[in-house]
């Protein structure tokens, strides 16, 4: 037996449970009793392409140090779904712990040497206190939840405090709540020895003034901050509740306090063909709109998107990506639609994406990418995922600057149409490549033009003239240039010590990598970090290529897809951008990114890569 | 999609109407498609519709999809934004527009294969939602600009040019429209000016989903013996069912109509429809038998024509969705930004 897994704040529970059995909000407050004690957590959820009766697993990383995310490895199991037991009896670490419902009773053999078992008779107290099924189940994870409590040290207090502001003015729902707790922390007292559990929960103060958020929530408030008035939407995982939070958010802050009339319109269509032509539809004749979807979605909106681009009509799309291709993996994380969103539809295209990294960039990025769209006048994308999106995540607080205004971009109005100003819709007047456009209905005689997905001049007319599409395809590169410039820039760490080494990462790997580079640092392993949060991409990312002899490119698909457009856009030896790629549809952790960081470096030193190439 | 420019002087002694405006400032580009062909007779009758309506050109926003009929556009009010979208999909921009400001006057373009064939999804929605719009479908039951293939509208056994014969079912665009929940459903003949102006100018003065399935016939591809879409057969197997005279509130009525021959209907805008009873009792208010009487005509060939259906009064999709009283893309800053002091009690509260 090896001895027991010690650890205070600093260690991982994981909950598996059936679905559909009420067992999330349970879990939920676990992990934000812990956050309340003042210690970060990281929570995940791990569920299937089901609303009842399959496994589901929820994982809780408890982080002092503020490490968000996913670690791997578990130290407690707390195994409440007999479908999964061997699964999740065979995950625990060595040392670990299995919390489990002993009601009835288990061969031994149905266990392992190797960890540390602590039996409660869930069921049976259940049963004992309760005859209504619903309660039954329901109440069964409130007394797991108080008898870990008791085990790990979570101040019963703060899961009071929890109740009292989730059933406010539910008196009735409190006290069955709160009496549920005390039944499984009074059992576990009474039966158990909670020093044996050398796991703890200890008050501390590295939470802060964080906010604990999920993305898709975060980004729909960015998308009513960033004066979205339009939301087309289909139902797809995991976007779905992105649409659903765009809604709800409406409801309470874009009513008119007199007449109680909304400020927007949301539309589920009745297809992501739809969605995305509602979209366009709504950004030609100047509202803000957007819409969310995932990978399959995407797809669907390819021909739509080249429309967008081509015709230059503003359009947000917040791509909450999931395990590819094809149906793939739905309830999965990746950062696989990288190619599919840049280079999205027939022809020479190319588009502009953002990255953000936690919910709090979701926020502003959504909020940003309204702006972006309406001042390049072109498809812009949100790159979110499912381990941002679905996840309640810990990050700095919203911010917003009262003084700033929506800026709507190049938009002729009558007045200077009036005065006689020069209008040509495709007319690159400034050099940037961004045109004038004009809104329908702006002037009796003045401004109009004929919008579509064919050829034209400078004026919107008609044309299949080489050098006259030339022009054009040239002006739309040099937009893109310019979208380089303007987009949120590439964020850089670096390495205490000089290095030849760089790693590129994005998005959802932010956390991991920012473990990971502490790892490697602690090995004696010096890379500089650069974080892309935008594409096309700046001469920053180009500058940091350069600087480095090799460049490691994290990322969470199989194709280094991220890596294919940084040598699509620079003139680079494709030796020296060497792709670390996760992709099982976990999302990406410390430990791997570090261990595979530290084996290729391992490889490098001992064969220069330069020799053994010559 | 022209290039012949068209000479933008007009006479002098052409008629100004209550806008101030001839009716050559509701045309557009010259037209490029065939000469004969049904589409351009149709825009021509849009363009008298807007003309008679009183309409401001900049006023109206054309939207269409990918085919003949979706080129028209250009045809017509050339002073108003136009946007020529992808195949099938024209509804869904439309719908998008119209959501962004509801105080323009939509007009949607689209042929039998666009709206029936690769579009029948978004035709079907569109209509459903209440967009308040008038959607006309250029029909003429072929595939006219990649040379004479069936679409979905070509009625069972009808024969293509090369003697093909339809083995298909045809879809019914009007019974369509109906069933979907549309609120204003005609048909007429692009041959009938007299039917199809009135139709369109109550259309566009409808408040809601308004539908016209006009045939067209196609010239180069489908106006040969063996075909149920070209002139020849449609002149001789329509059936109108009522005549409408468009009357705006504001007029004064001079016509006189001999009593029980003509219904009045008032359209939400105060806008007056007369309908005058041809030979058979049609009442085209029950949309039950408005779908029996079409589905009876189809039944036998005939082209039933007329104004099909009509709720005069339907709620539009900014009623469904009780927007405000202005159009969302004049909505600034200060309407849509909850600000910083709301964001800290939004943060406050995720703690």
């Amino acid at each position: 037996m090896p001895p027991a897994i010690a650890a205070v704040n600093d260690f991982v529970v994981k909950f598996a449970n059936v679905n559909g059995s009420g067992s999330a909000s349970a879990n939920e407050l676990f992990a934000r009793s812990i956050l309340r004690m003042g210690v970060p957590v990281s929570p995940r959820n791990i569920f299937p392409s089901n609303i009842q009766g399959l496994p589901t697993w929820y994982e809780v990383r408890v982080t002092e140090k503020g490490y968000l995310g996913r670690r791997g490895g578990v130290d407690m199991m707390v195994a409440m779904n007999p479908q999964t037991w061997a699964q999740d009896v065979k995950e625990i670490e060595p040392g670990g712990y299995l919390f489990y419902d002993s009601t009835k009773p288990m061969p031994s053999s149905m266990f392992r040497d190797d960890i540390n078992v602590i039996g409660v008779p869930l069921t049976a107290i259940t049963n004992a206190t309760y005859t209504d099924a619903r309660q039954r189940q329901l109440f069964k994870n409130i007394i797991y939840v108080g008898a870990l409590s008791i085990l790990l040290g979570i101040d019963p207090e703060e899961i009071k405090r929890l109740f009292g502001e989730q059933f406010k003015g539910k008196e009735k729902l409190l006290d069955s709540n709160v009496k549920a707790l005390n039944l499984g922390r009074d059992w576990a007292s009474q039966h158990l020895d909670a020093s044996a559990v050398k796991l703890k929960v200890r008050r501390a103060n590295t939470v802060g003034n964080r906010i604990f958020v999920e993305g898709n929530n975060a980004a729909a408030l960015g998308a009513v901050y960033g004066g979205a008035t339009v939301c087309a939407w289909y139902p797809i995982t995991p976007s779905s509740s992105l649409a659903e939070a765009f809604q709800s958010h409406c409801k309470r802050l874009r009513h008119d306090k007199e007449t109680g009339k909304a400020k927007y319109a949301i539309i589920q269509a009745e297809d992501e063909l739809a969605s995305i032509g509602m979209v366009i539809g709504a950004g030609w004749n100047g509202a803000r709109a957007f819409t969310s979807t995932s990978g399959p979605g995407i797809s669907l909106m390819t021909e739509f998107i080249g429309l967008a681009s081509f015709a230059e009509v503003p359009a947000v799309i917040v791509n909450v990506q999931r395990g590819g291709p094809s149906t793939g993996m739905p309830t999965r994380t990746q950062q696989s639609d990288l190619l599919s969103c840049a280079y999205a539809s027939n022809g020479d295209t190319k588009h502009v994406l953002l990255f953000p990294e936690d919910p709090r960039e979701c926020f502003e990025f959504t909020a940003e990418a309204l702006d972006l769209a309406d001042r390049l006048q072109t498809p812009v994308f949100v790159m979110t995922d499912l381990d941002i999106g679905m996840n309640h995540r810990l990050c700095e607080p919203f911010k917003w600057d009262d003084n700033r205004q929506l800026d709507r971009g190049k938009v002729m109005t009558a007045e200077e149409l009036e005065a006689g100003k020069t209008f040509g819709r495709y007319l690159d007047v400034d050099g940037d490549g961004i045109p004038f456009r004009t809104y329908p209905g702006t002037h009796p005689t003045k401004g109009s033009y004929f919008t579509r997905g064919t050829t034209k001049d400078e004026y919107a007319k008609y044309s299949e003239e080489g050098a006259v599409y030339v022009r054009n395809m040239e002006r739309l590169q040099k937009k893109l240039h310019t979208a380089s410039k303007i987009a949120p820039q590439p964020l850089r760490y670096s390495s205490p010590k000089p290095t030849r080494y760089g790693v590129i990462y994005f998005g959802s790997t932010s956390p991991a990598m920012a473990e990971a580079l502490d790892h490697l640092e602690a090995d004696g392993n010096h890379v500089n970090a650069l974080r892309v949060r935008s594409f096309p991409f700046s001469k920053a990312v180009e500058d940091f290529i350069h600087e480095h002899d090799k460049v490691f490119i994290v990322e969470q698909n199989r194709d280094a897809q991220l890596r294919t457009m940084l040598m699509a856009d620079f003139t680079l030896d494709a030796r020296k951008l060497v792709p670390v790629l996760h992709f099982d549809g976990t999302p990406i952790t410390a430990r791997f990114i570090a261990s595979d960081i530290a084996k290729k470096l391992d490889q490098m030193k001992v064969v220069p890569f330069e020799k053994a190439a010559s | 999609m022209t290039y012949i420019a068209k000479p933008k002087l007009h006479h002098p002694s052409l008629v100004r109407n209550k806008a101030g405006f001839t009716r050559r400032d509701y045309e557009g580009a010259v037209s490029t498609l065939c000469a004969g062909c049904g589409h351009d007779s149709i825009s021509a009758a849009i363009i008298q519709a807007c003309y008679e309506l009183d309409i401001l050109p900049h006023q109206v926003a054309k939207l269409s999809g990918i085919g003949c009929s979706s080129k028209a556009p250009t045809y017509f009010v050339g002073a108003s934004h136009g946007f020529n979208t992808v195949h099938g999909r024209m509804p869904s921009v439309m719908t998008g527009a119209n959501l962004a400001n509801k105080d323009l006057m939509y007009m949607g373009v689209s042929g039998d294969g666009d709206s029936a064939s690769i579009g029948l999804g978004q035709f079907a929605h569109i209509m459903r939602r209440g967009v308040n719009m008038t959607y006309i479908v250029m029909n003429n039951g072929v595939y006219g600009l990649t040379k004479g293939q069936f679409s979905a509208t070509a009625d069972k056994g009808s024969i293509s040019k090369k003697g093909a014969a339809n083995s298909d079912e045809s879809i019914d665009l009007v019974s369509l429209a109906i069933l979907m929940g549309a609120t204003f459903v005609g048909r007429s003949f692009s041959g009938d000016k007299h039917q199809l102006v009135p139709l369109i100018k109550a259309a566009m003065s409808h408040k809601g989903a308004a539908f016209l399935d006009v045939i067209s016939p196609c010239v180069a591809f489908n106006n040969h013996a063996g075909s149920t879409k070209s002139y020849e057969y449609v002149r001789e197997h329509n059936e109108a069912v009522n005549r409408l005279d468009f009357i705006e509130d504001r007029e004064e009525i001079t016509t006189q109509y001999e009593p029980g021959t003509a219904t009045t209907v008032q359209q939400h805008d105060g806008s007056l429809l007369r309908l005058r009873k041809l030979g058979e009792e049609y009442d085209p208010s029950d949309k039950v038998a408005a779908m029996k009487r079409v589905q009876e005509g189809l039944a036998e060939g005939e082209v039933v024509t007329g104004l099909l259906y009509l709720d005069p009064t339907p709620k539009d999709l900014h009623q469904n969705l009780n927007t405000v009283d202005v159009a969302l893309n004049t909505l600034g800053t200060a309407d849509l930004c909850p600000g910083s002091a709301t964001l800290d009690r939004i943060n406050a509260s995720l703690r």
